[in-house]
């Protein structure tokens, strides 16, 4: 690594030759020699200021803050988070056609643009505020806070957010959540949680969706669970079909145990 | 694409620190495990400082290697990725370092 603008050949995109099965280690800088490469640095004196703050302290702050406010009300918050497609808003519409006589539940709608989810929320007849996000991949605690003061949840309730459909970057933002939840298709590759280890690593639970379609489909739901365990060994998986409700009585068994710890 | 809010963050807690002087330098900390592209912040600080204290400022990027230690035999590992095994055949790992995300120090005019 360069000592002096810390350039490096590691740490971003790698690309490699699968017809030499060796990784090319390509990268932009030609390091000639040590300490000298392809740009100049201007050493000038200065003041140098020790700050040592996490990068990300203001949203983690404001998470804090979501989340005491959170169990101040007894409120179960879950952060949903998958790849577009994976049925996030349809397990939330069937999740509150069969939960809203019994549990309280809000939601909020995190998408880049559209009012289109929360609009099929508000037809399956649950309190909901959209978040669009334009240009941003995934929601921040801010503005789950903004949401939740638009949304005015009631005390002992669920507040369901659906985070924008991305398996990278809502992994690294604490909404001030309970859990976050991962869910996964069969319809996508069963090696996605080796692929997108972040997400899979920082989530509470994983929900495998759409069994009712493994029948017409090659999806190796064994290897699947063998490759989220391996990036986190203790997450614990539920096997659900949002379409027909296979298995959906566990998802709100989860749920419901939730709600007990925010008695 | 993250790196842009994370890179607006840096800029934040530099400029609040910096007060009214010129920032030359500054040094952030970022694992290898955290997800976080260098080569995009890099990027990034050149248009998210326009305008700021930070403004032609070298950015330092110290990357952290990813290393973790087996829960099943306390052996300590690197890791190249999030995940990894144990040489005794366990995945169950607790991660030591890697996930950083640090702004270090500036330096200033």
């Amino acid at each position: 690594m360069c000592t002096t603008c810390g350039c490096s050949g590691t740490g971003g995109p790698t690309v490699t030759n699968l017809n030499t099965a060796k990784p090319a280690g390509d990268h932009v800088h030609q390091h000639h020699e040590s300490g000298s490469h392809g740009h100049k640095h201007e050493h000038q004196a200065g003041t140098t200021v020790s700050i040592e703050q996490a990068i990300l302290t203001k949203n983690d702050r404001l998470a804090e803050r979501n989340r005491g406010w959170f169990l101040g009300k007894h409120i179960l918050a879950l952060n949903l988070v998958s790849s577009p497609g994976a049925g996030k808003t349809t397990l939330l519409e069937r999740t509150i056609q069969d939960l809203k006589a019994t549990v309280p539940l809000s939601v909020i709608e995190g998408d880049q643009e559209t009012l289109f989810d929360a609009e099929r929320i508000r037809k399956a007849g649950c309190p909901v505020v959209q978040i669009n996000t334009g240009a941003g991949c995934h929601l921040e605690a801010d503005m789950v806070a903004k949401g939740v003061e638009k949304l005015q949840p009631v005390s002992h309730s669920v507040v369901l957010i659906e985070n924008v459909g991305n398996l990278v970057c809502p992994a690294l933002f604490d909404l001030g959540e309970h859990a976050k939840i991962v869910i996964l298709s069969v319809t996508e590759g069963e090696d996605k949680p080796l692929k997108y280890p972040h997400m899979f690593q920082h989530a509470g639970l994983m929900i495998l969706n759409k069994i009712d379609l493994l029948p017409h489909l090659t999806f190796d739901v064994a290897k699947c669970l063998t490759f989220a365990r391996m990036v986190n060994p203790q997450l614990p998986v539920l096997q659900v079909s949002a379409t027909t409700g296979e298995g959906l009585q566990d998802w709100y068994g989860w749920v419901r145990a939730g709600m007990e710890h925010y008695k | 694409m993250h790196e842009l809010g994370i890179t607006q963050n840096i800029v934040a807690i530099v400029s609040e620190r910096a007060g009214s002087r010129r920032v030359t330098r500054v040094t952030i900390v970022i694992g290898k495990l955290s997800a976080v592209c260098p080569q995009s912040i890099r990027f990034c600080f050149d248009v998210v400082s326009r305008g700021t204290l930070l403004e032609g400022a070298a950015l330092e990027i110290e990357e952290i290697d990813g290393t973790g230690e087996c829960r099943t035999c306390g052996t300590h590992i690197t890791l190249e990725h999030l995940y990894g095994h144990c040489p005794c055949g366990s995945h169950d790992l607790i991660r030591l370092t890697g996930e950083e995300l640090l702004v270090k120090e500036m330096v200033t005019a």
